[in-house]
């Protein structure tokens, strides 16, 4: 497979028909690959039903290709079971479907460990708990360089903690999280792990049993499918013995005017239609995905990382937020001028044709450890290529200049 | 392009820069904090009011150039205008923005923000000192 940046950019249309777009906002959301955008086309205009309902042969073709889907998740994931894989909305959804379902075994008093690096959909659930059920909310503090501070871990997990969900890697610093440290004293306690995978799929292919982790969430439009549909994984024997979150259609065993009872799961947690299409797509993204030579594509994000960080290091006054070093993060740099807002920073980039995100980036508590209210984020995917980065030290240049 | 084309044309930085009516009231009569969610940008906004008119006003203002300038032209226009004279130019000025609408008699430096009008994402920069200064007068 050729991974080249330029061989890999002609395969996602809008990237294929903007040749001068410089698009730095994959950490929000990654450009749509053509497979998987053939892939919704082809499922809503050949096997368009309704699943797990009709007995016609169309509805069957779409039950094949949705349960297909499933299949391809839990391949991509390296999953013990396709019946481990439950769609969602999106990984906001999944983290809230875990807030709830394994939110409703827990007790006043039960302690939930997060970190002060969550995006806000990792982190406000776990208030919402809170209020709901008394459950102690603990946070794992972060570094100067936005790294998680495992160093207090026995007294944050207590004797107590039933749960760690965590970002398996910070959308706004990049940094990756230590899980292995995380999974082996979350074990010793009898805690489960929660992994919000959100910003770590878009860099490759997963292993929840290497990780040894309990749940993993993560959403589709982030990993080259379509919006609108996302994935949370448990452990079979886990989400068996969970509640539901969404009631509805679909996810019951048995209905009667007295009381009702659960499907199995997957179904469980799938009340309503699900988002079908959307999944035929995201497993028609993964399967590409699992195609590629991905350490060739982790060294060149690394050394895309390492010019933009040596380039944005040149700027005076400007702070990198984040580990220095390209391969304690994903390729996702964020950084502070002071006297500059983000807002304005993007603001002129953009009429350079340079796509980035720049606020709170949904993590507001990281920002306040970091002393800062807002900053810019540039993120890195596996289309990008020099004249990306050049263009973006190139534009943040006349920024400084137009801004000042 | 000419300058007054521009998003951030010499007078919103100079309007950002001077930062007129930053800081406290000591006897203020009515103050409002907003946040612009998007962006976390934030304004304090006070007012002393007499006789139902803006006798002082002050502000604290965390954003960026369009928020910084409306915060500082509201600190320079707004002294001696009554609720409804408020509630007037901020109407106005959403008109301004969202259809292009002419600009508010009195306040004629409003016309730096035309070019923003190209931007409805940032429409919330330039209007939230405004609306604070109104949820000011109403408190």
């Amino acid at each position: 497979m050729n991974t080249t940046a330029m061989h890999l950019r002609d395969a996602f249309p809008l990237l294929a028909a903007s040749p001068d777009l410089h698009y730095l906002d994959s950490a929000a959301t990654s450009q749509i690959h053509r497979s998987a955008l053939d892939a919704v086309v082809r499922h809503e205009t050949t096997c368009r039903a309704n699943v797990s309902r009709g007995t016609y042969r169309l509805a069957e073709a779409a039950d094949r290709a949705y349960e297909q889907a499933r299949q391809t998740v839990a391949r991509f994931l390296n999953a013990g079971a396709a019946g481990e894989v439950i769609f969602t909305s999106g990984a906001t959804a999944s983290l809230n479907l875990v807030a709830h379902a394994f939110g409703n075994t827990l007790q006043a008093g039960d302690r939930v460990l997060i970190s002060v690096a969550e995006h806000h959909s990792n982190f406000v659930p776990w208030q919402m708990l809170r209020e709901r059920t008394g459950i102690e909310l603990a946070l794992i503090p972060v570094t100067a360089s936005g790294q998680l501070d495992l160093s207090g871990l026995p007294e944050l997990l207590g004797n107590n903690c039933r749960l760690i969900a965590v970002t398996q890697c910070s959308n706004v610093t990049g940094a990756w999280t230590d899980v292995a440290t995380l999974v082996a004293a979350a074990h010793k306690v009898g805690a489960k792990v929660l992994l919000d995978g959100a910003q770590a799929v878009q860099h490759g292919p997963q292993d929840v049993r290497a990780l040894d982790i309990d749940f993993y969430a993560f959403s589709g439009h982030k990993c080259f499918g379509s919006g609108g549909v996302g994935v949370l994984w448990g452990r079979e024997e886990l989400l068996a013995k969970l509640p539901p979150f969404h009631t509805g259609g679909g996810m019951i065993g048995e209905v009667t005017p007295q009381a009702t009872t659960w499907a199995e799961p997957p179904q469980r947690f799938e009340a309503g239609t699900p988002p079908i299409a959307q999944a035929v797509g995201l497993a028609a993204a993964l399967d590409w995905m699992m195609t590629l030579d991905w350490p060739q594509i982790h060294a060149r994000e690394s050394r895309l990382c390492e010019l933009l960080i040596d380039g944005l290091l040149r700027i005076p006054a400007l702070r990198l937020l984040g580990p220095a070093s390209a391969t304690a993060r994903a390729p996702i740099v964020s950084f502070d001028i002071p006297g500059l807002h983000p807002h304005d920073i993007c603001q002129v980039l953009d009429a350079r044709n340079l796509a980035l995100r720049g606020g709170h980036h949904c993590a507001r508590p990281l920002m306040a450890a970091l002393g800062i209210d807002v900053c810019t984020r540039a993120s890195i995917a596996l289309y990008n290529d020099e004249t990306d980065i050049l263009a973006l030290l190139d534009g943040l240049s006349f920024a400084l200049r137009e801004l000042a | 392009m000419n300058d007054k084309d521009s998003l951030y044309q010499d007078a919103i930085k100079q309007f950002a820069r001077a930062a007129h009516g930053h800081g406290q009231l000591a006897a203020a009569t009515g103050e409002a904090k907003l946040d612009n969610p998007l962006c976390g940008d934030r304004v304090r906004m006070q007012v002393a009011v007499t006789s139902g008119h803006i006798a002082a006003i002050a502000h604290e203002t965390r954003g960026c150039l369009l928020c910084r300038a409306a915060a500082s032209l509201i600190g320079l226009r707004a002294a001696g205008q009554d609720a409804n004279g408020i509630k007037a130019v901020v109407h106005d000025l959403e008109s301004l923005l969202q259809e292009g609408a002419p600009i508010p008699p009195g306040w004629p430096e409003l016309s730096m923000f035309e070019p923003a009008r190209a931007y409805p994402s940032r429409h919330r920069c330039v209007l939230l000192p405004f609306r604070a200064l109104l949820a000011a007068m109403l408190h």
